[in-house]
């Protein structure tokens, strides 16, 4: 009885990218607790974000494809409709405009188009997948570009860029002609001149400045990058030890339990800690490219391939940020900093990604 | 058919999106490469370089700052000394309005218009960074008046600290001089010296007298402490400890209770005097009045203050003993008389007769005697004995002046004398190739005439009159003079004792004797300076001098009534007693005192009466000084 009851529970469960998940989330909760001075106050808070995301991830797991399918345009309507009023009416924090008050609390609507813009993006492509055509990838990127823009100018730049990689992700994986995307990226590069005039903040700026030589200005932008290599570098090969990295201790790492707690991970257990996370990332990921390579629909294959190159990206930018070679952009580490949203966000993704391979098995069988 | 084309497409389509998952795939691991290589060029490459700036970010050295050495007189009176109060100090850069924040704190703490200045002066010479003191010596009261409401003065802070104090103030200033904040010349001399990492954290240094030519005894060594911050600066634990080591204590040759009873017996009249062990070099008393109160310095003096000294027509703040330098006058006749008897120039019975006033063969210049009319007959004896100048121009005149001067050299007269305190000048003993090579001129007969009885061209300072005198009294056997007489370990032991060497002039022991003589009956009846040892129970071997401070016209004559009160002559009396056993020798200076008989020997005697009989002539000023409007 029990036995059936855990088997239908699993059902639409994927062992191993579950695995690779947890154990992701159980080195979330062993750095945190290091982050963060040994408070389990935040190590609990994390543990329950943890349970809450799973929690999702089981339900939308079991959800039918069909199901998903049908929320893609609504919760994109929804999701630009938010970003629009956080344009006009959202509350300013830190200098930029990225929380809606809804009464009961503040949301962060640019978190859901995480999910919201490659699935819309996906859903467009399954509708004309028969008849695609040249305009069909314009309108496709229409619909990218316009949420990047309004987050870009919130500016959330981070986000913005998160975004715009897993709608292109869906763009490529549609087989986006290589010839246009040759177009793209020499306009791209064209346009980046006026971009740095016109559409960059000054502070997004600085942080690419800072990132070719962050030692200009070392207790202003540049301390972030700083101290985050400093933290990786003398973290050396085996690490100072598990709550012994001085820079996290000591206070020099800025927002060590979230965008930075890569650097306490390297610090403290060094490059061989590194080698152990970037095989466990790679490990959910490979996870992640069988199950789209095994996708039965266009729109799950795209979905698929979106999410799991998506969270490569988070993962790459993130790590990279902390080591000093992309520009410090506010992105969580997935699965490790602390935060519930980003947390929920991810899990969403598996939770299809796992639909998307159990319910095929299921309508193989 | 429709069908099968679409069977085809789905196939195809499906070769198409792994080829496109692949690069997908190659990508990730690409980036992935490219991670990898930089945790290994940060880790494994880098290592190092960055576990340095981990330390650095972590530790930082702080200086634990020595006691500063005490400073005593030979019988264990203190002089200086360090007791720890608090003090108000401004970090300017943290603080916004400057003014406006030190009205705040002044309802707060009593702050004086005079702390106001000395603060302003204190910025000036300063930099941001470094916190400043508004306030010294805060009450307990204060102290906790402030402590209370901290939190409106981010910036300012109260400091316990060690303060420098010189108890017996002007009495002292001269010897011990003082401490004062270190400013950018010391910095310098501190980095040309290689001590400048001893002063970490030191805020003063030796300016003047002991303080500053004993700074490196007093000082002492600094202690580090080495303290793992945060990145705030606040330190969390202290990871190892070097102690510091206090500075040296010294004990000196003075006797505080000679020096003040030297003092008082300046009365009101500016001037100097020096007392000497003669058998050893020890300075017993080091007095230049009037002083000033060294213990407005030690923070920086307010302008007000500072004003008052600098410009006073006293000079207080001239170090008489090392800087004055005077005509010698009449003091300079014992050694001239010697000089005399050392290249046979004069016997001791040789006699001249006087007819007040010496010339020239081919001269009419007369050089005049002070006494009108003359002494009459004058050997050696009398001539010490009654100041006859008509014998010493004569002498002069046949000695010459290159042999005067290189017998007078031996005294000590034209060089320093080796003290142990910086500055010292060394007066002036002309010579014929001094005055070519200084004025470019031939030298004169008539310079040497002059230079008989101690006037023209010679200088002395106070200390090299004493120390010439000390020389003398010791048969010739000169101890280079001292201030220190002991430098003691930190808790007592481990002192080493200051004993210079003996240098043997080789004087005959009967020309010695004879001018030993002559200086007896100096302060007997018939001599210059009688009131000097009228009642003493023990012989005093002196002369006096005087020392003009305005050429009198040939033919005129000097009227001290006629002159105003600081265009008189100065005065002087060199001494030592008990004559045949010398145990102190001195030299005195009163500045426009006129007569050295009436106003230099009184000082002289109530100096000896102290030290061989321990008499004390009126109540003693009391230990302390009562305040700081003293020295006005």
């Amino acid at each position: 009885m029990i036995r059936r009851l855990g088997k239908r529970f699993m059902l639409h469960l994927d062992p191993p990218l579950l695995a690779g998940l947890g154990l992701l989330t159980l080195a979330s909760l062993i750095v945190l607790y290091s982050a963060s001075d040994q408070s389990w106050l935040q190590v609990g808070k994390q543990f329950l974000n943890i349970l809450v995301a799973f929690g999702a991830l089981w339900l939308v797991a079991n959800m039918p494809l069909h199901y998903l399918l049908r929320s893609a345009v609504p919760m994109y309507v929804l999701g630009m409709a938010l970003l629009v009023a956080v344009a006009l009416f959202g509350e300013i924090s830190h200098g930029a405009r990225r929380w809606l008050n809804i009464g009961v609390a503040t949301i962060q609507p640019s978190e859901l188009m995480k999910i919201a813009v490659p699935l819309m993006m996906a859903w467009y492509f399954e509708k004309h997948e028969a008849t695609l055509k040249l305009r069909n990838y314009f309108v496709a990127a229409l619909l990218l570009l316009l949420p990047v823009a309004l987050i870009a100018r919130q500016p959330d730049l981070g986000t913005a860029v998160l975004i715009g990689a897993s709608g292109f992700y869906v763009l490529f994986l549609a087989g986006l002609s290589w010839r246009v995307m040759g177009v793209l990226f020499a306009g791209a590069l064209a346009s980046a001149p006026f971009a740095w005039k016109y559409l960059l903040h000054d502070y997004q700026k600085h942080r690419i400045l800072m990132l070719l030589d962050p030692t200009q200005d070392a207790l202003g932008k540049g301390y972030h990058t700083i101290q985050g290599m400093i933290a990786v570098g003398s973290g050396g090969f085996l690490g100072k030890g598990y709550l012994n990295g001085t820079q996290t201790h000591l206070d020099f790492l800025p927002e060590r339990t979230t965008d930075f707690i890569f650097a306490v991970y390297s610090e403290e257990f060094g490059l061989l800690g590194n080698l152990l996370l970037l095989a466990l990332y790679l490990f959910v990921i490979a996870r992640g490219f069988i199950i789209t390579a095994n996708a039965s629909t266009y729109f799950t294959r795209l979905m698929a391939g979106s999410i799991t190159l998506t969270f490569f990206t988070y993962a790459f930018v993130n790590m990279g940020m902390v080591s000093g070679i992309l520009p410090v952009v506010g992105v969580p580490l997935p699965l490790i900093s602390y935060g519930g949203t980003s947390m929920l966000t991810l899990a969403l993704g598996f939770g299809m990604l796992m639909s998307i391979y159990t319910h095929k098995k299921l309508v193989k069988t | 058919m429709k069908r099968h084309v679409e069977l085809k497409n789905h196939q195809r389509e499906i070769y198409y999106f792994r080829m496109r998952l692949a690069l997908g795939v190659g990508f990730v691991l690409a980036m992935l490469v490219i991670l990898l290589g930089r945790f290994v060029y940060l880790q494994v490459v880098r290592h190092e370089y960055f576990s340095t700036m981990a330390e650095n970010n972590r530790i930082s050295v702080v200086p634990i700052v020595p006691n500063r050495g005490l400073i005593l007189d030979r019988n264990g009176v203190v002089l200086a000394h360090n007791y720890s109060g608090y003090t108000l100090e401004i970090t300017p850069s943290k603080v916004g309005d400057l003014e406006a924040t030190i009205n705040a704190i002044a309802q707060v703490v009593d702050i004086q218009p005079k702390d106001r200045k000395r603060f302003k002066k204190l910025l000036d010479e300063s930099h941001d960074f470094e916190s400043i003191p508004i306030r010294n010596r805060l009450s307990d009261e204060e102290v906790a008046r402030f402590a209370a409401q901290r939190y409106r003065f981010p910036g300012v802070e109260i400091k316990a600290r060690l303060f420098r104090e010189y108890p017996l103030r002007e009495d002292t200033s001269h010897l011990i001089g003082y401490i004062g904040r270190i400013n950018d010349d010391d910095i310098q001399q501190l980095e040309d010296d290689d001590q400048l990492a001893n002063y970490r954290g030191s805020d003063y240094i030796g300016k003047s007298g002991i303080e500053q030519s004993y700074e490196k005894q007093l000082h002492g060594t600094t202690g580090f402490e080495q303290v793992e911050v945060d990145a705030g600066g606040r330190g969390v634990r202290v990871l190892s400890r070097t102690p510091p080591v206090s500075g040296n204590s010294l004990q000196l040759t003075l006797d505080a209770k000679l020096q003040q009873i030297a003092v008082q017996a300046f009365g009101d009249y500016r001037g100097a005097l020096v007392a000497i062990d003669p058998n050893n070099g020890e300075v017993l008393a080091f007095v230049s009045k009037p002083g000033f109160d060294p213990n407005l310095f030690i923070d920086g003096i307010d302008s007000d203050s500072w004003d008052a000294l600098n410009n006073s027509p006293d000079v207080p703040l001239l170090n008489r003993i090392l800087h004055g330098q005077y005509p010698p006058g009449s003091t300079i006749k014992p050694f001239i008389a010697l000089a005399g008897l050392h290249y046979g120039t004069r016997s001791p019975s040789y006699a001249i007769n006087d007819p007040g006033y010496f010339m020239l063969p081919g001269s009419s210049h007369q050089y005049r005697d002070w006494k009108k009319g003359g002494h009459g007959r004058v050997d050696m004896f009398r001539a010490i004995q009654q100041s006859c100048d008509t014998y010493f121009y004569g002498l002069a005149n046949d000695m010459g002046i290159d042999n005067m001067h290189d017998f007078l050299a031996q005294f000590g007269f034209g060089k320093k004398t080796g003290i142990d305190m910086e500055g010292e000048l060394s007066g002036l003993l002309p010579s014929e190739a001094w005055k070519q090579k200084r004025y470019n001129q031939k030298w004169y007969a008539g310079d040497t005439v002059s230079a008989g009885i101690g006037q023209g061209y010679d200088l002395v300072t106070p200390l090299q009159l004493a120390f010439a005198t000390a020389t003398l009294a010791n048969d010739g056997v000169a101890y280079r003079p001292h201030l220190v007489r002991e430098i003691e370990g930190v808790d007592g032991h481990g002192g080493q004792l200051v004993q210079p060497e003996a240098i043997d002039l080789h004087l005959k022991p009967e020309d010695v004797a004879l001018v030993k003589r002559a200086m007896i009956a100096v302060t007997q009846p018939g001599g210059t300076a009688v009131s000097a040892s009228a009642g003493a129970p023990y012989l005093i071997a002196g002369k006096t001098g005087t020392a003009q401070v305005v050429t009198i016209k040939q033919g005129e004559k000097y009227d001290a009534s006629q002159l105003s009160e600081r265009n008189r002559d100065h005065a002087w009396f060199i001494a030592f007693a008990p004559a045949d056993k010398p145990k102190l020798a001195l030299a005195v200076l009163v500045e426009n005192g006129g007569h050295g008989g009436s106003t230099a020997a009184p000082i002289a005697r109530k100096v000896f009466d102290y030290y061989l009989l321990g008499k004390v002539p009126k109540p003693l000023p009391p230990q302390q000084g009562t305040g700081e409007a003293e020295h006005d």
